[in-house]
């Protein structure tokens, strides 16, 4: 229990310094969303003054970052000032949106880094293995941008896949089971891209950890007691060789969120991606904030949910 | 003996890129900026060694791309008149390392003939000398990041390792949260800061150090592994029983045992900050038209008709895979050779 404290208070402070860090970012900021108004001769610096108290952009720093600290807490994350909304309402569904796609993607990835990764470990040095190595280099080597669009060019030129959005047009009238199918549809691309991208890392790391748990004393002891082949393989060597993935899960979960980005902006699936470009353009500093806070939430979670997978795995953390 | 020839044949390819990219001027046939509304779009051209009359020359010739009457996007080669490919030919001028100025090309034809070698793009500039100024942009952009990101990384790793106790603590924290933070979005809170429309010098210094910056978190860490283990071998504890300085241990005794690290890790980095250069310039963040970067030529996919119907718009794209997948080689190897367990 005190380890999981101690993780728990990890994370809310890794919250913090991310809030801390990217608040002074954007108070360093040159300039602010009513610059722009600066340039027309028919507003008075006066009324764009009073404009910047009205939203308050004239407290000092720490007041600002009180204030929003308070908000953030209660899960709102100020107000948009090119929407002309709360940050909330604009957030929740796109991270909603981010987070099917992300957590959808990962456990994709994962089913096709599992079986490839023990192939590998199982065959290691023959053909196989050699045709997997160079196959995830050259996976590794693809940018995700890359993917998206080779993606892109597949859906038009055979139309099997939607070329982006989530829903049809016309998907409001129809039923539930076919508005499902819909979007299960426009899923697949984003998905096949993130995992894709995603896939290579770990199919390194999991043949690794593979061979590794292959060819440690207690496998060639049970290879001599004469258990088969299979048995080792499931029952003894992935068992030994999932502490080190799991802790990867967590780890991966950050490179995935930055993979979504692009391929949500590319791929035009409606997710945190294009609202944070969006809000980049137009200057619009508190939901490109509260983005990175969400993403930031997001990654503590999927480390915390990482943490428990090795409680629930590993006999001996429970112990210590 | 077969695994070392390849070996140096992945190092000479990896050398000669970024020798392009630091004189472009003389490998790219043409300036990045001249424009030929004429060919919009034109395929590569085709390398002749016969020609309409059924003659054979020996050196290798193209003919000019006309546009086809029966399609608005279509070209058609003027057989009228070859053009040979000549080598060291004169052209127009450019500046050496921005200082000298020189014309010579490595290879191009005469005018009014134009060797397309990847074709051109939507202004009709040549692709292929867009291809060479661009990695000058993100190549260096990259290889600066590498050494500023190492640069900070490597000082912070030695004293984290060196002094311990709260020194130690205080930057492995550090390290922490920056390897954790989604650095994509990291990315863009720091661009968010700065102005949409500033110069490409600025744009391409601010790149350097952000990406630099943000990156330094898995070199420290490296070094700082090192580090440790180094500080207990014999040489440098009788350094210091002689009385010297942490100074002169540092750099004459500690610093030395990371460079193998250090080397392999940079050629794992260079890609990934070259990357960023990419995707910051794909959505537009990044340098700007008309100095083409790789991120610039990518983001001409991002239209549907470029997509879809012009496959020599992928060959930039084409050429960033093939380099990133020579650094990750250059990189296993090293590693292989210098017997570096994890990075």
């Amino acid at each position: 229990m005190a380890r999981f404290a101690k993780r728990a208070l990890n994370g809310l402070l890794l919250l913090a310094a991310v809030s801390l860090l990217s608040f002074v970012l954007l108070s360093l900021a040159p300039g602010d969303f009513f610059q722009e108004l600066k340039l027309n001769p028919q507003i008075s610096p006066q009324t764009l003054a009073a404009l910047r108290a009205e939203y308050g952009l004239d407290r000092p720093f720490a007041v600002r970052y009180w204030y929003w600290t308070k908000a953030a807490l209660r899960g709102d994350f100020g107000y948009s000032l090119s929407y002309k909304c709360p940050v909330g309402t604009l957030l929740w569904p796109r991270a909603r949106n981010t987070l099917l796609l992300t957590i959808l993607a990962t456990v994709v990835a994962w089913m096709i880094a599992l079986p490839w990764g023990i192939l590998e470990a199982v065959h290691r040095d023959a053909w196989l293995d050699h045709l997997g190595a160079a196959l995830t280099s050259l996976l590794l080597a693809t940018p995700e941008l890359l993917l998206g669009l080779l993606l892109l060019l597949f859906a038009a030129r055979t139309g099997w896949f939607p070329t982006g959005g989530m829903t049809s047009v016309n998907a409001a009238a129809n039923g539930l089971p076919s508005r499902f199918g819909d979007t299960a549809l426009h899923l697949v691309l984003p998905v096949v891209a993130l995992a894709l991208g995603a896939a290579p890392i770990l199919v390194r790391h999991v043949r690794s950890a593979m061979v590794a748990a292959l060819t440690s004393p207690f496998v060639e002891a049970a290879y001599g007691f004469g258990i088969p082949r299979q048995r080792i393989l499931w029952r003894h060597a992935l068992p030994a060789a999932a502490n080190s993935l799991i802790s990867l899960l967590g780890f991966s979960i950050g490179g995935l969120l930055s993979m979504s980005f692009l391929v949500e902006v590319i791929l035009n699936w409606p997710g945190l991606g294009p609202l944070v470009l969006e809000a980049l353009l137009a200057r619009d500093t508190q939901v490109v904030m509260a983005a990175v806070m969400l993403s930031s939430v997001f990654l503590v979670a999927g480390n915390v949910i990482a943490d428990a997978l090795l409680y629930w795995n590993d006999p001996r953390i429970r112990t210590v | 003996m077969i695994t070392r020839r390849r070996t140096l044949i992945f190092l000479a390819m990896l050398a000669s890129v970024h020798v392009a990219a630091i004189v472009p001027g003389f490998f790219a046939p043409y300036d990045y900026g001249t424009q030929n509304r004429d060919l919009p779009f034109a395929p590569p051209s085709h390398l002749h060694l016969v020609d309409a009359s059924g003659h054979f020359h020996v050196r290798p010739f193209v003919y000019r791309w006309v546009s086809r009457a029966d399609a608005s996007d279509g070209y058609r080669e003027d057989r009228s008149q070859p053009y040979p490919v000549h080598f060291l030919v004169n052209g127009s001028g450019y500046k050496i390392l921005g200082r000298w100025n020189a014309s010579v090309h490595l290879f191009g034809v005469e005018p009014p003939g134009q060797f397309l070698l990847f074709g051109s793009d939507d202004l009709g500039r040549d692709q292929f000398s867009r291809m060479l100024y661009g990695g000058r942009i993100s190549l260096l952009a990259g290889l600066l990041a590498t050494g500023a990101a190492i640069a900070v990384g490597g000082v912070l790793g030695l004293l984290s390792g060196y002094y311990g106790n709260l020194v130690d603590t205080l930057i492995m924290r550090l390290v922490e949260l920056f390897l954790a933070l989604p650095w994509l979005y990291l990315l863009f809170a720091v661009r968010a800061v700065l102005p949409l429309q500033i110069k490409t010098t600025d744009t391409f210094l601010l790149l350097v150090c952000v990406v630099g910056l943000l990156g330094w978190a898995r070199p420290a860490r490296l070094v700082r592994g090192i580090v440790l283990s180094a500080k207990k071998r014999n040489f440098v504890v009788a350094a210091r029983a002689m009385g010297a300085s942490d100074l002169h241990i540092l750099r004459w005794h500690i610093l030395p045992q990371t460079y193998r690290v250090i080397l392999t890790l940079a050629a794992l980095l260079v890609p990934q900050f070259v990357l960023a250069e990419v995707t910051l310039s794909f959505l537009g963040l990044g340098v700007g038209e008309p100095i083409p970067s790789w991120g610039n030529l990518l983001a001409q996919l991002q239209r549907y008709k470029v997509l879809t119907s012009y496959w020599w718009m992928y060959l930039p794209a084409a050429g960033l895979v093939f380099l990133f997948l020579t650094y990750h080689w250059v990189s296993a190897k090293m590693q292989e050779r210098f017997s570096v367990s994890a990075l």
